[in-house]
């Protein structure tokens, strides 16, 4: 930029340039601005919280829950082998001929 | 970093976790603590998974001090729920976990996801009973005409067994999401803490609670602010702090009313209004606060530094650090990216000389306090090497990038240190990766 060039800047120009220079979160904003123009002016309001305070995924209702549940675990279970045999009739059950609960998987932490 | 006897220098100790890329969710890594004396370390996860490592000392005599965590025990906590009244799922990730001081053999802790609080119980058992009257060895019963004799059952040593069982259930009062759970001094009360509502429990009773903050507007419409963290004193048990989403700490005193929405004291740093822009309220809530060890500071985290303030000033911080604040040029993209609502934790040493946060890159920062001086350390699997040390790494924020610099577009914003932790007596520390649990160690202890 030539000399003359930055003589014809107006002052209006040069507090903007300054303004970027100094701060860079306000250049962020203006940046962020551009890109989402209907963006409200108040990030902090009530609609941003609210947001947070609903966090989570909304189901329909449980049964839409379980179905999503359940296509998870087929995806993402490792095969746990059937070891223990059925056990039905002949004598009443005590807690060591019961299957293991199938859905524990260890945390990779403990290995 | 200079400490006591000499310069500090970090040095590897171990990590945990797998190694592969791959993460599962159910692995991130969701909190990390210390208990009371350091001898125990427990991580929970977002499948709601709790592992506990005790330490092993190998050499107790300087300078070749060396201990290891190995694991001691690990229990699912938390399980999956649907809230059917508002369709919601309930995340089984822990939250926070908190120790109890130990009373008895056994060790307690608190471990708690968005809506539920349990007290486990971790007890050893080395010993069984053998030699039973009624019962045959494997648990069936005797036909009791077939005794003849009495004998008296003995103990009979047998492997270390570890088990972890849930003593109490704390349900059913939080609406919003459990952000915080303190142990009070007291050693029979603690308090939860949601986004909009602080509770105080008796450690036995869990049948009933009581509201101590409530901060919900009665038009949802006017809500401003909500509560980001809360902890009780160190020593007071009648006080605690908590924190907002605005940058404000508010101090309680639980002795003044039976509902502490009136504040004792209120810290906040005043910002200058030129300076003020779309981001200042988002990276000035504050994800994390934390009483000293001596109870006459508190540390906050915000999202570019760590500030500490003195209990007797309320109008500004002591002291403030910048954790990154080479990021502030790139808010627009950490908001695009939602990094900008990263919730970072922060610790105390022992002696509250230092304090530590972690930073994206899997990088971690150590500030301290009366040397003023700062470090920046990163955690990954190509500094394993066991009892290596650990090389400071430097950020370069623009122009000419030094040798051994990263530049912060090179920063890899998914690679984030959340969760740290400090040994309440010895400098060891725990730092979480999003699915590994490293261990360093200062060389000389």
């Amino acid at each position: 930029m030539s000399e003359e060039a930055e003589d014809t800047m107006n002052s209006e120009e040069q507090q903007e340039v300054e303004d970027k220079v100094i701060s860079p979160e306000k250049a962020e904003e203006a940046k962020l601005k551009a890109r989402y123009p209907n963006l409200g002016a108040k990030p902090g309001g009530s609609d941003f919280l609210r947001k947070r305070l609903q966090k989570g995924q909304k189901y329909f209702d449980s049964g839409d829950y379980n179905m999503a549940k359940a296509k998870m675990k087929n995806k993402q279970l490792p095969s746990a082998p059937a070891e223990k045999t059925e056990i039905t009739g002949g004598h009443i059950p005590t807690p060591q001929d019961l299957p293991q609960r199938k859905t524990i998987v260890a945390s990779k932490l403990a290995g | 970093m200079a400490g006591p006897g000499g310069d500090m220098q970090w040095c590897f100790s171990q990590v945990k976790g797998a190694i592969d890329d791959d993460v599962a969710e159910a692995d991130i890594i969701s909190t990390v603590e210390f208990n009371h004396t350091g001898e125990l370390l427990a991580t929970g996860d977002k499948g709601g998974r709790v592992v506990i490592f005790q330490q092993e000392i190998e050499n107790k005599n300087p300078p070749q001090f060396r201990s290891e965590y190995n694991v001691y025990s690990t229990f699912q906590s938390h399980e999956p729920e649907f809230d059917y009244l508002k369709s919601l799922e309930i995340e089984e990730k822990i939250n926070k976990i908190r120790w109890l001081p130990q009373k008895n053999a056994a060790q307690f802790l608190l471990s708690t996801n968005d809506k539920t609080i349990k007290l486990w119980k971790i007890s050893e058992r080395d010993k069984r009973p053998e030699g039973y009257n009624l019962k045959e060895e494997d648990g069936r019963y005797k036909d009791p005409n077939t005794i003849t004799s009495l004998r008296v059952p003995v103990l009979i040593p047998m492997d270390l067994m570890v088990e972890a069982s849930p003593r109490r259930v704390f349900a059913n009062a939080h609406t919003y999401h459990i952000n915080s759970i303190s142990v009070n001094s007291d050693n029979e009360t603690y308090l939860s803490a949601d986004d909009l509502r602080i509770n105080l429990w008796h450690l036995e009773i869990t049948d009933r609670s009581f509201n101590i903050v409530d901060i919900k507007p009665a038009n949802m419409e006017e809500l401003t602010e909500v509560i980001t963290a809360a902890e009780f004193h160190p020593h007071q048990c009648n006080t605690f702090v908590y924190s907002s989403s605005k940058g404000t700490i508010r101090l309680c005193d639980m002795r003044a009313s039976a509902l502490c929405d009136k504040h004792s004291k209120l810290f906040e740093e005043p910002e200058d209004p030129s300076n003020r822009s779309f981001f200042s309220e988002i990276i000035s809530s504050i994800s994390d606060v934390k009483f000293s060890h001596n109870g006459r500071y508190m540390m906050t985290r915000d999202y570019l530094s760590v500030k500490i303030w003195d209990l007797n000033m309320e109008n500004r911080p002591v002291e403030t650090y910048q954790v990154h604040e080479y990021l502030r040029s790139k808010l627009c993209s950490l908001y695009e990216n939602d990094c900008i609502f990263d919730k970072f934790e922060c610790c105390w040493n022992g002696n509250d000389s230092v304090v530590m946060t972690g930073s994206y890159n899997n990088f971690f920062r150590m500030f301290d306090r009366g040397h003023r001086r700062d470090v920046t350390l990163e955690a990954s699997r190509e500094n394993s090497k066991p009892m290596q040390v650990l090389k400071p790494r430097k950020v370069c924020a623009g122009g000419k990038r030094k040798k051994d610099e990263i530049s912060v577009d090179s920063l890899d914003f998914n690679k984030k240190i959340l969760h740290t932790a400090w040994h309440p007596q010895d400098n060891i520390i725990a730092v979480a990766t999003t699915n590994n649990l490293y261990i360093f160690q200062d060389k000389v202890i």
